[in-house]
């Protein structure tokens, strides 16, 4: 007898490896629904594309706490759907995400990722661990990589650790690291980060290291621009920081 | 092909819905060269936008399929509750569906905790039901409303993704309603103001895109209810339509027969007082 799963749908919800086995397109992933095969009318063609976040996002760990930043561009195609959006998503009071890739996508892990770790925090009583969480996104885009694009970078802060990094690269990867990059916009900076980062940096030094390395991502990366976006998460909570797009430290050091 | 379990659920409750069991037949039939028959696609100019306590929403009225008119003055504001409405841009089957199918959802969900309804609710249900079908059901949405943490608005693309802004628009002729926003906006606008920039992005998408025509609709939602502006503004009115006036007895009246009534049908006259007990 077939197994009727629908009748248990909250138990299913609670399984990272599951959530995804309701969705359907199964057979490969399909970018926009119906398309027309003569080509009669694809001028527009871009509106149908999925919201993808072309992006520049990184954080870094300092002493006592962690910073996050990204750029603030949307696009459908080559149509910017939303000019300031915040990529820099919060999971838990003192735990965000820089989100990458699928702006759907993106969005239905983290939600899923806010609800595991408000159990989380209401079955053992006190907040969850940075790893906590990121073995959550780990476990959804590792299980789901086959329908899920989602570059994910998650930091931020417990009384365990301090300030910690964690990159999920879109195969489903977990790397902690005391630094990390990402988004299309990244591969252009690579070499500035290699050069500028050094360990030990203060929280000011960090703060300047992610707007000028964000800065020049967005000057070359097409898909990333508009202003840049932070928040910097310490024992005392989370600040957030913004800069607009005609004050960016872009040049030379 | 395996049928997920929600269709069977689906099916045994007799409830209807969106099925996709022949997509993948469909598919590869196409891809053998068959013609896909096409759904009707509201090439379509819809816009939202936030004043000093309320939302604005707006839309055009034209439904196409391919290059034909289909209806020119189709209704795009959909009701999700007294408080919350959403403009739809897509295919308008599903459109309708997916915002009659959130409306009734919260609907019961206010019946079941006494209050009144809010915007993310609403927004939330779009997004995950649309995540869900993974962008197979084609609606962009502009999602509006007030509620009791004041005025909101949403954008929900059809893969399951939102936004939240000041200002928004959606569909073919959102480029050129957004051209408008993009100029004019500013914050803390008044009502008319704000109903001058919907006209005036709306009229944009209608003059300069062609999947966008017809008149203007507009709603008009802030904490003392809504107001909807039908046809706010109608300009590819007929200019001119000769009237056909036709003189009494210009059809000859060939024969004439009178059938009474009551030859028909039998008429119970007799009343009884109403039993009770």
């Amino acid at each position: 007898m077939d197994f009727d799963r629908s009748r248990f749908v909250d138990r299913e919800l609670l399984d990272p490896a599951r959530v995804m086995e309701g969705a359907h397109g199964g057979y490969g992933r399909s970018h926009g629904g119906i398309h027309v095969e003569n080509g009669t009318d694809n001028s527009l063609d871009f509106l149908k594309n999925p919201v993808d976040l072309g992006t520049s996002i990184m954080a870094v760990a300092f002493k006592g706490g962690v910073i996050l930043g990204a750029d603030s561009r949307t696009s459908t195609g080559v149509y910017i759907a939303n000019r300031v959006s915040d990529k820099v998503t919060s999971v838990d009071e003192k735990i965000y995400v820089c989100r990458s890739g699928s702006a759907a996508d993106t969005q239905a892990i983290s939600d899923y990722v806010t609800y595991y770790l408000d159990m989380h925090r209401t079955q053992y009583g006190k907040p969850p661990k940075v790893q906590t969480a990121a073995s959550y996104f780990r476990e959804l885009c590792y299980h789901n990589k086959n329908n899920l694009t989602a570059g994910i970078i998650v930091a931020g802060w417990d009384a365990a650790k301090g300030g910690q990094v964690f990159s999920i690269p879109v195969g489903g990867a977990l790397l902690e690291r005391p630094y990390a990059i990402g988004g299309s916009g990244s591969t252009y900076i690579y070499g500035f980060c290699d050069a500028y980062f050094k360990p030990g940096m203060t929280r000011e030094q960090c703060e300047e290291f992610v707007a000028k390395a964000l800065s020049h991502a967005m000057a070359r990366d097409g898909s990333s621009g508009g202003v840049i976006r932070m928040a910097i998460i310490d024992e005392n909570g989370v600040e957030r920081k913004f800069i607009p797009g005609n004050k960016l430290p872009y040049g030379p050091l | 092909m395996r049928r997920s379990s929600g269709d069977k659920l689906r099916d045994a409750l007799g409830l209807g819905g969106f099925s996709f069991d022949n997509a993948r037949r469909n598919q590869v039939l196409a891809l053998k060269g068959h013609m896909i028959p096409k759904a009707r696609k509201t090439g379509t100019t819809i816009v939202g936008v936030i004043y000093e306590g309320g939302v604005v929403l707006g839309a055009d009225t034209r439904a196409t399929e391919g290059d034909t008119v289909a209806d020119k003055n189709c209704e795009k504001i959909h009701y999700i509750a007294d408080n919350i409405w959403c403009c739809g841009a897509g295919t308008s089957a599903d459109t309708e569906s997916t915002t009659a199918l959130i409306s009734s959802q919260l609907e019961l969900h206010r019946m079941s905790t006494g209050k009144q309804p809010r915007v993310v609710t609403a927004c939330t249900m779009l997004k995950r039901m649309l995540f869900r079908y993974q962008g197979h059901v084609s609606a962009a949405l502009v999602l509006g409303g007030v509620d009791c943490t004041g005025p909101s608005l949403y954008t929900v693309y059809p893969h399951g993704s939102t936004d939240s802004l000041p200002y928004v628009t959606m569909g073919s002729g959102s480029l050129a309603a957004m051209a408008v926003f993009e100029s004019e906006y500013k914050s803390k606008m008044t009502l008319e103001e704000a109903k001058a920039l919907v006209h005036a992005a709306i009229m944009a998408g209608i003059n300069n895109d062609l999947g966008s025509g017809g008149s203007v609709d507009m709603m008009v939602i802030n904490k003392d209810g809504n107001t909807p502006l039908r046809n706010y503004d109608r300009p590819n009115l007929r200019k001119f339509r000769q009237d056909y006036i036709f003189p009494r007895g210009t059809a000859t009246i060939l024969s004439e027969k009178f059938t009474p009534l009551s030859s028909l049908v039998t008429i119970e006259t007799e009343t009884s007082a109403m039993q009770v007990s």
